[in-house]
């Protein structure tokens, strides 16, 4: 189970999250929403290692993550996708989705300049991987070309499946909806709860209301750094500091 | 390239000296060879990585003194000095890769050039060592077995096998997840950490060897002229390579060794056909119009207009 703890971050003066707590059930697809400049980009970069978190505790099946490099809890399981469309440009689908496989692959240095026969072997199997998932995502009519030819929505695709190829435990997918025609958001929507169904755990922040009330078990609320409310779907709609978190009346915050 | 292309290539290359008729046209293709060594070297850290070193010469420099002292000074034979030539360079290497890391971009340039200037600087000074600006003569010719590799063609069949092991570790290297790596630390360093890369290992790993294989150009260039001297950490050494490995085409395998014989051979055909000044000349408007019309490299270019996937 993905744990935060009294998550704190704050950029000089600014608290970006105070005293955030919040846990990820294992298997559940949770989501995180908040207006803009809640915290939540923040939350997920601290979670990640792509921010050294100013307090508190973020914990992996009991395993402090805290501190670690985005690459070494990459290797525990955790991964994420970014908010702005991050592929790698110059390489086909097929390539970026090798790539991914990286933690996949166990040949270390000399082992590649040998040049085994068990080298060519892995290769293989990895080829055969990556056309498993560029499948799943549906973009195997795209996979040799260059992921910066491909419109938003499958460069968006190719993101996910990037992710998916470094076979994740707790998968963490920033605004995977941003951008995407409604038709698109079913396509992903659907994408996601068949990861789910694979038993992995989704954690996500998402805009899109339709979307997140749709696919979420659990959502959690920021606002201004603090978790506001956490519960099922229905809950959340009617809980009403939600409602005044989203309509701007509370006072003091933005 | 085609494989047919590709044996022809192979075939060419080993019976160059049946072909060439001048022991100059020989030692033009040895320099070619050396030359092509440093910039695969090159094209390791500028094409897969992405990082640019200004100072490789640096690299280049400590193999060929390295391999020169241990040779006059210890008096070892060629080639357990060409190991401690490649293995000095690489431990360098490993400095400059760890320093890497804290510093990009420009300031990685910054480092690396200082760091080729500090170098420069010890040889030039450290007299009892070097020599100083007087240099080390008299290094010994290479021997291999019974054989002496003190002629023109013999030295060009050892350099021949240096680039071929180059070219080897080099493909070997990128047709790798290693490769993958380095390409996807290219590409964008946040998603290839997302997704397990570890920036640390690959980039030191990518600089080491790098700079390893500029030792072993090194000590090559220094059993070849038989003569070691500050000048080999001359700036314009480092940025011949730059431009064998851009006007080649960074990120390909074959990009630098195209570059590095096109701009060997090219300056001393120019010098065979027009004055000096004529030369610098020819040589600048052939240089900018590389880059305004093939700003990718001669081989990517090359391979798109025949279909071929790199």
């Amino acid at each position: 189970m993905l744990a935060v703890d009294d998550l704190a971050v704050r950029f000089g003066g600014v608290t970006a999250l105070e005293r955030v707590s919040f846990e990820v059930r294992p298997g559940s697809i949770t989501s995180v929403i908040g207006p803009n400049g809640a915290g939540k980009t923040t939350a997920f970069n601290a979670i990640t290692g792509y921010l050294r978190p100013t307090g508190g505790r973020i914990t992996y099946d009991g395993a402090a993550l805290t501190g670690l490099r985005p690459s070494a809890i990459a290797r525990r399981g955790i991964v994420r996708t970014f908010q702005k469309t991050s592929v790698f440009p110059a390489l086909s689908v097929e390539d970026n989705v090798l790539t991914g496989l990286h933690l996949r692959g166990t040949a270390g240095f000399l082992a590649v300049l040998a040049g085994r026969r068990r080298l060519a072997a892995e290769e293989r199997s990895l080829a055969a991987e990556a056309g498993d998932i560029i499948e799943f995502v549906g973009l195997t009519h795209r996979r040799r070309e260059a992921a910066r030819g491909l419109p938003y929505g499958e460069q968006r695709l190719v993101e996910l499946a990037v992710a998916l190829a470094a076979r994740p435990r707790v998968l963490l997918l920033d605004e995977p909806g941003a951008g995407m025609t409604g038709a698109e958001k079913v396509v992903v929507s659907s994408l996601i709860r068949r990861v789910r169904e694979q038993g992995v755990t989704v954690l996500l922040v998402e805009h899109d209301m339709r979307m997140v009330m749709g696919i979420s078990d659990t959502v959690i609320v920021l606002n201004g750094g603090r978790v506001i409310a956490e519960g099922a779907p229905a809950a959340i709609q009617a809980h009403p500091e939600v409602i005044r978190a989203y309509l701007g009346a509370s006072a003091g915050t933005p | 390239m085609t494989r047919a292309g590709g044996w022809l290539l192979v075939a060419g290359a080993l019976t160059l000296p049946l072909w060439l008729q001048s022991p100059y046209h020989v030692h033009v293709a040895i320099m070619a060879g050396i030359f092509g060594v440093l910039a695969m070297s090159l094209n390791l850290l500028l094409g897969y990585t992405g990082q640019l070193s200004l100072g490789h010469a640096a690299f280049f420099g400590i193999g060929a003194y390295t391999s020169a002292l241990v040779t006059l000074k210890l008096e070892w034979s060629f080639w357990p000095a060409l190991a401690v030539a490649v293995g000095l360079a690489g431990v360098a290497g490993f400095f400059i890769g760890r320093l890497a890391l804290k510093l990009r971009g420009a300031y990685f340039v910054l480092v690396t050039i200082s760091f080729a200037g500090v170098i420069s600087l010890v040889s030039v000074n450290w007299i009892e060592l070097t020599n100083g600006p007087l240099g080390l003569p008299g290094v010994p010719a290479p021997v291999f077995g019974p054989w002496s590799l003190r002629t023109k063609t013999a030295y060009y069949y050892l350099v021949l096998a240096a680039v071929a092991l180059s070219y080897a570790v080099c493909r070997r290297i990128v047709r790798s997840r290693i490769g993958r790596a380095l390409v996807a630390l290219r590409e964008n360093e946040a998603l290839a950490e997302s997704i397990g890369v570890d920036v640390t290992h690959y980039l030191v790993l990518a600089a080491v060897v790098s700079a390893a294989m500029a030792g072993l150009g090194g000590s090559l260039y220094a059993h070849y002229t038989r003569f070691v001297s500050p000048e080999v950490f001359l700036f314009t050494y480092t940025v011949t390579m730059v431009i064998m490995v851009v006007a080649g085409g960074k990120g390909t395998l074959a990009g630098p060794l195209v570059g590095a014989v096109l701009f060997t051979v090219l300056p001393e055909a120019l010098r065979a056909a027009a004055s000096w000044q004529w030369q610098m000349l020819a040589y600048g408007v052939l240089l900018v119009a590389l880059v305004f019309f093939l700003p990718r490299g001669i081989v990517p270019r090359l391979s798109a207009a025949i279909g071929v996937r790199r």
